[in-house]
């Protein structure tokens, strides 16, 4: 039994278990979801409820078979490799250009610094719908839609925020004198960047491309706009209607939500190929 | 070097100048490659979208030549024949290439019901002879569809051949124009109503996740280290996962047969399965699941820095918990508090894939519609008015953000 000070009364003491159970409940809360879709993943029937045999546990009630099914399915390995191409690309270019701004950013003697620092940061506000109707419209012009080129550069874009956060926090604790003195040592200012900043600050560059890597993995809106169907990423084909079968059986039960016209259109097709219902 | 003593004479501090330029040059140099990226990868982009909802050439490059017949005629009586015969022109060329399809869907907008006449009537025209046209195009139009002898339609014809217009943004508040030109409320009122009802589900789960967040926070910051360490993992593991999987996660708890109805049944709480999947109600709690780490994330962080000490004090003294929490640790916590509340309202405002997946027609939200006018309707010009007025209410609420937060203090957990 924990000990409280001798001035706590009953609403103290209460109030106090109470704040932890509540806080335990909101924690079950977070959680649930990933509770319920992991087992659903090994579900032999392709239904996305639990049935009778899952919660007897009986071994012949699961099944890999969903995972066999990726492994086995061209158009899945494709749009695995897919996602790994363009988040590895975006990831890149989102973390060499957002380092290198961030350092200009987090001198003392950037100029409009908090209107250049929104600007940089906004993609991670716009809504997604809004960024993707509007590069939808853009890179038409420069034939970037469809392309892998016009998916890598989008989700740069929105991978160049979280570098900008996580370099900024970690050049917050750099010494500049340090810069300094390496200039004051005749070293020109790359190599003092390449030799003395980048190794300082390197935990959070990995940790801004990790982000900007993740953030590109998990992205489907602009995917859904841009995407031709041989380089729609992993996470396209979990959407609706194309049915990832083997993490979300039930979305299968779900018809196509909408055929656009032009690219987006034979990416659904593609997609209704998958059996309905 | 940069303070101006009074021992320092005009050419030291005109060296001091020209060394801060220097330096500020130096810093903007490196932003420079990053700051070209964004402006063509993302700002041009959204400007794009602004300028069409203003801009649609469509009509006017369609008939050029009718629409400079028409700029002269007074909208009041029938035009001229001269512009009949040049319309008949133009539109028995647009029916061999094809492109009548088009001007039939933008005169639609302007005056509904008015697709079906272009189309026959380019149907009716697309074999006759260039000469019959010439002489007897007026009669022959007028033949095709009598609508054609009614001035509306011409004046449909006029405004939707403008290349700029604001009609967009008019339609995207409910307003349109009636005939004498004059805003009027349009007769259906959906967007209006659709903002309203966005704002309001955005509203309910930013307080929803003030309601969750707050107590976990509290209880984290107060937890010992470990504890907290431990407890963070589970705010952080639901964080990193595929925001698809955790929608679809919704869609297995909340469906007819999910875990929770089949719980509900279970337990005798509810005697047949609850409809909340596709609905407001299963939109909004999956949105709050989506969003409740950002909520805490800062607020952990803000309520880390707070004295314990001050809270005990107050108890020590006799003060009631919640009159000491109201009066002394709420204040110190409203740095974290506003962080969150405002950066979830700003994410769940324009939300898309959530609404899209869980929401049916019930829980759709302002996204869900501008995606509809991009996919569906194909009304784009529509969906970039649209758009840009959700962009216009995100933009001001990042300014506050800015303002009372600092846009460079977005936690990442």
């Amino acid at each position: 039994m924990k000990r409280f000070p001798e001035y706590f009364t009953f609403w103290h003491i209460a109030g106090h278990y109470g704040l932890r159970v509540f806080a335990f409940l909101v924690l079950l809360f977070l959680m649930l979801p990933i509770l319920v879709i992991m087992p659903l993943s090994f579900n032999a029937e392709p239904f996305f409820t639990f049935t009778e045999g899952m919660l007897a546990l009986d071994a012949e009630a699961y099944s890999i078979r969903w995972y066999q099914e990726i492994l086995d399915d061209q158009k899945w390995l494709l749009a695995i490799r897919n996602s790994f191409v363009v988040g590895f690309a975006a990831a890149t270019i989102a973390t060499v250009l957002g380092t290198v701004a961030a350092v200009g950013l987090s001198s003392p003697w950037m100029p409009y610094k908090r209107i250049i620092t929104a600007l940089l940061l906004s993609p991670m506000i716009v809504p997604l719908i809004i960024i993707a109707a509007g590069m939808f419209f853009f890179y038409t012009q420069f034939n970037l839609v469809g392309t892998y080129g016009g998916l890598i550069i989008a989700h740069a874009a929105l991978g160049v925020p979280f570098v900008i956060i996580t370099v900024t926090a970690t050049l917050s604790g750099f010494d500049r004198s340090l810069f300094v003195a390496g200039l004051s040592l005749g070293a020109s200012p790359v190599k003092v960047f390449w030799d003395v900043v980048i190794p300082l600050i390197r935990p959070g560059v990995i940790s801004g491309g990790l982000f900007a890597f993740v953030t590109s993995f998990d992205e489907v809106v602009l995917v859904l706009f841009l995407a031709a169907p041989n380089n729609a990423p992993f996470r396209a084909r979990c959407f609706p209607g194309c049915a990832n079968r083997s993490i979300q059986p039930s979305l299968r039960l779900r018809p196509c939500l909408s055929c656009s016209r032009r690219r987006c259109c034979s990416h659904w097709k593609r997609c209704a190929d998958v059996p309905q219902r | 070097m940069t303070a101006a003593t009074p021992n320092l004479d005009r050419a030291d501090a005109r060296n001091a100048a020209r060394e801060a330029r220097k330096r500020k040059l130096q810093a903007f140099l490196f932003v420079v490659p990053l700051l070209v990226f964004i402006i063509f990868a993302f700002v041009a982009p959204i400007t794009t979208m602004l300028y069409r909802s203003i801009h649609n050439p469509t009509v006017a490059n369609l008939v050029p030549e009718t629409l400079a017949a028409l700029a002269e005629w007074s909208g009041d009586d029938m035009p001229d024949d001269a512009v009949l015969i040049q319309f008949a022109a133009d539109m028995k060329r647009m029916a061999n290439d094809r492109t009548s399809g088009k001007l039939a869907d933008e005169i639609n907008r302007a005056l509904p019901g008015m697709s079906s006449v272009v189309k026959s009537t380019a149907r009716a025209l697309r074999r006759v002879d260039d000469a019959e046209i010439a002489s007897n195009g007026a009669t022959l139009l007028k033949d095709a569809n009598d609508r054609w002898a009614d001035p509306a339609t011409w004046r449909a014809l006029k405004a939707a051949g403008k290349p700029y217009t604001d009609s967009y943004y008019l339609t995207s508040v409910d307003l349109e124009r009636d005939a004498d030109r004059s805003i009027v409320q349009r007769d259906t009122q959906i967007y209006v109503k659709l903002y309203t009802k966005t704002l309001r589900m955005a509203l309910i789960i930013t307080l929803l996740t003030v309601l969750l967040g707050y107590p976990l926070a509290f209880y984290m910051a107060h937890a010992s280290d470990k504890m907290a360490n431990f407890l963070m993992v589970f705010v952080l593991l639901p964080f990193w996962t595929s925001l698809l999987v955790r929608t679809t996660a919704w869609i297995a708890l909340l469906q007819t047969n999910g875990v929770v109805n089949s719980t509900l049944m279970a337990l005798g709480i509810a005697d047949e399965p609850l409809e909340m999947l596709y609905t407001q109600f299963s939109t909004v709690i999956a949105m709050t699941h989506i969003l409740l780490p950002f909520m805490v994330l800062p607020l952990y962080s803000v309520m880390r820095g707070i004295d314990q000490s001050y809270m005990r004090a107050a108890l020590s003294m006799g003060s009631k918990p919640l009159g000491a929490w109201y009066k002394i640790y709420l204040p110190m916590s409203l740095p974290g508090l506003s962080a969150g509340a405002l950066l979830v309202f700003i994410i769940s405002v324009g939300y898309y894939i959530t609404p899209a997946l869980v929401g049916g027609t019930d829980g759709q939200m302002i996204s869900n519609i501008i995606a509809f006018h991009m996919q569906t309707s194909n009304n784009w010009e529509l969906a970039a008015a649209l758009g840009s007025l959700l962009l216009v209410i995100i933009l001001l609420l990042y300014w506050l953000f800015d303002r009372f937060v600092g846009a460079s203090n977005i936690k990442l957990g």
